[in-house]
């Protein structure tokens, strides 16, 4: 197990990068310390696979500097970085038997037949296919397929670090949740590094300690679970994590007040930044709907078990509000923000408030 | 919704239908015809039975030329198809090398048999060929008119020449369609390079080189044109394959009835062949 520290990791695909639109991976600076859990979360597109890969090596950075525990491995190769990566889509070498399958990493390593078998019995259990052992592994279905795949990234026990990039998108909810149960009583139990890639944010939140949130080839935040929700760094974050997202409205600022269109707003503190492009963020969680406060219309109301989502309209645009199961829409709907949920943005990044 | 059952849809397929009888099937009802019976010229012909198949299996001329064949086809199939695997692995996957590659492999394929015969023909002469004089002036004794062996190196060479980059081919695109992936899974697991031919290059092109076995092995039992026009199958006999042979027997010397009977053997044994090359290649995995 090593920390992985990235250094100012940039990385294009194609050969002239001209400007950042060019860079898949824009600049990512940030250490993975040693036997964390990560998750990696963020949308289609945003530059997850290739930070992957980049750390795997089976990409080698445009710019920047890779060091495992200090010793930089940028310009080594996959085989000699040893990291354990899962795809997404399975991969397994059809002609081989289900145990064979396992077995091949460590075989190519020239690990001692005995170690291999004892290991491999290890993963077949875990990813409970023990009984399928001898069987080509052609005939199985996609999802004993990935099992396979994630065994063959388990199997090997002194690897760096292990990366899975979305690696339970073929398997179906239930098996979903019991690998991933298995896959934290598995870092719980040997203190592996690993980093899981996802875009869904539940995976991601119940499987890490520390949630890296990137949008368009950067990290935009690092952070807990909990930091996550109460203080998302960029309206990205807001927007990405929570259902429903964070709502984000422009408002002018004057000392420790913010205007919305017609409506004051009282906030915690004065914020550093004024001027264009101040939002305000609250998350539905924070939006309280009585009598008083400002007057908004309802549009539409979901009931969705644990909690009602509100959908109203305040000033003109679309807010968000959770409403506790039982209680009732009031006659004359205001809407008040509680303080403590409110969040100020410039130019889609936070702002702190003083006092 | 109601469905109309009637069977006009046949006569959809009657066209093939007409053109299969008249193209397959009755030539080859008109060579069983022959070969149970003999003639004496004018158009009188006698039941003659298994008299001719008998005749044929206990030919020597019958099977030497079978021998030859069959050495000729184990020899094609040992060049090109590893030859052809190996081609496949080292061309381009991508970039402006793919377009040029393939249109040098299939310019064999696009030249008519009998051009091919006609170039190596030339090309081999001692005293014109650029192939023939070279080696001639470098001091090897080679001449496929006389030699047996030169004969035979020629005609292989020459089979190998056009026929390898049917099989580079079929295995580029059994190739083409391996997910990257894949080779990113096997560097992950630190395979070795034979470790991916052996487990992912291999099986992915395993129905492709099938088909690739079943033609080249059909072909190359088959061959005709070519050694006909380089050596004529000589010298002497030693380039006389079975296609050869059969039609000196039935057109040189008019011997329809034992020609016929060959035709059939023949047939049946390509037949036999390529269906346990079949067999054996589509089993291979399921067995173990
Ligand atoms: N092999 C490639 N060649 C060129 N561009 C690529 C390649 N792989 C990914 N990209 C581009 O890089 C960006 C990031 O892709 P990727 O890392 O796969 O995102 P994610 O895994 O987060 O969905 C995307 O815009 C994608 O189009
Ligand atoms: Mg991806």
């Amino acid at each position: 197990m090593a920390r992985i520290d990235l250094n100012h990791i940039r990385h294009a695909y194609g050969a002239n990068p001209k400007s950042d639109k060019d860079y898949a991976l824009r600049e990512v600076h940030h250490s993975f310390e040693d036997g964390g859990a990560y998750a990696l979360l963020g949308p289609s597109g945003c530059g997850k696979t290739t930070l992957l890969n980049i750390i795997s090596g089976l990409l080698h950075a445009s710019h920047g500097q890779l060091l495992f525990d200090g010793k930089d491995v940028t310009r080594l190769s996959t085989q000699e970085r040893n990291i354990a990566q899962v795809f997404q889509f399975p991969v397994i070498y059809d002609t081989m038997t289900v145990y064979d399958n396992l077995a091949f990493p460590l075989r190519n390593r020239g690990v001692p037949e005995a170690d291999v078998d004892r290991k491999v019995r290890e993963t077949l259990d875990m990813i409970d296919l023990a009984s399928w052992a001898r069987r080509k592994a052609r005939g199985l279905t996609a999802d004993q397929k990935q099992k396979i795949s994630l065994g063959r990234g388990l199997v090997r026990s002194d690897v760096n670090a292990i990366l899975f990039d979305e690696p339970l998108t073929v398997i179906d909810p239930h098996m979903k949740w019991v690998l991933r149960s298995q896959l934290k009583q598995l870092h719980r139990r040997f203190g592996y590094t690993m980093i899981y890639v996802t875009h869904d944010q539940t995976e991601a939140l119940t499987f890490a300690d520390k949630v890296v949130v990137m949008y368009d080839g950067e990290i935009v935040q690092i952070g807990t679970p909990a930091e996550l929700f109460e203080r998302p760094k960029h309206t990205f974050v807001g927007y990405f994590i929570g259902s429903p997202g964070m709502n984000v409205m422009p408002v002018a600022v004057e000392g420790k007040r913010a205007k919305l269109g017609e409506q004051v707003i009282d906030l915690p503190g004065a914020p550093k930044a004024e001027g264009n492009g101040i939002e305000l963020g609250i998350r539905p969680e924070y939006v309280r709907l009585g009598a008083k406060g400002m007057p908004v219309t309802i549009r539409k109301v979901e009931d969705i078990g644990r909690h009602k989502v509100v959908r109203a309209s305040l000033e003109g645009r679309e807010i968000a509000a959770i409403l506790g199961e039982d209680d009732h829409v009031p006659a004359d709907p205001h809407v008040t923000f509680d303080p403590a949920g409110i969040n100020l943005y410039d130019k889609s990044w936070r702002v702190e408030m003083g006092a | 919704m109601e469905k109309t059952w009637n069977n006009k849809a046949w006569f959809m397929v009657l066209p093939v239908l007409v053109l299969v009888a008249f193209s397959a099937v009755i030539p080859l009802m008109t060579v069983v015809n022959y070969s149970v019976q003999d003639t004496f010229g004018g158009n009188q012909f006698f039941w003659a039975g298994a008299e001719w198949f008998e005749e044929m299996l206990h030919s020597d001329r019958f099977w030497a030329a079978m021998g030859r064949n069959l050495i000729f086809s184990a020899i094609i199939l040992a060049i090109q198809i590893p030859l052809g695997i190996f081609i496949a692995l080292n061309m381009p996957r991508k970039g402006w090398g793919v377009p040029v590659c393939l249109v040098l492999m299939a310019l064999p394929l696009l030249i008519p048999w009998n051009v091919v015969g006609t170039i190596w023909q030339v090309f081999g002469r001692i005293d014109i060929g650029l192939l023939g004089y070279t080696l001639h002036a470098l001091g090897f004794d080679y001449n496929y008119v006389n030699d047996p062996f030169d004969a035979w190196v020629t005609v292989i060479i020459m089979d190998v020449w056009h026929w390898t980059s049917l099989v580079v081919l079929l295995c580029y695109a059994g190739l083409v369609s391996i997910p990257d992936a894949f080779y990113q899974a096997a560097k992950i697991d630190g395979a070795s390079r034979w470790a991916v031919f052996r487990y992912i290059q291999l099986p992915k092109m395993q129905r492709v080189l099938l088909i690739a076995v079943l033609l080249r092995f059909m072909d190359s039992f088959m061959i005709y044109t070519e050694p006909f026009v380089v050596t004529g199958g000589g010298p002497g006999n030693s380039t006389t394959f079975l296609s050869i042979d059969l039609v000196k027997m039935a057109v040189g010397q008019f011997d329809l009835g034992p020609a016929a009977a060959m035709s059939i053997i023949y047939f049946l044994i390509v037949l036999l062949l390529s269906w346990v090359f079949y067999t054996v290649m589509t089993n291979y995995d399921v067995e173990k």
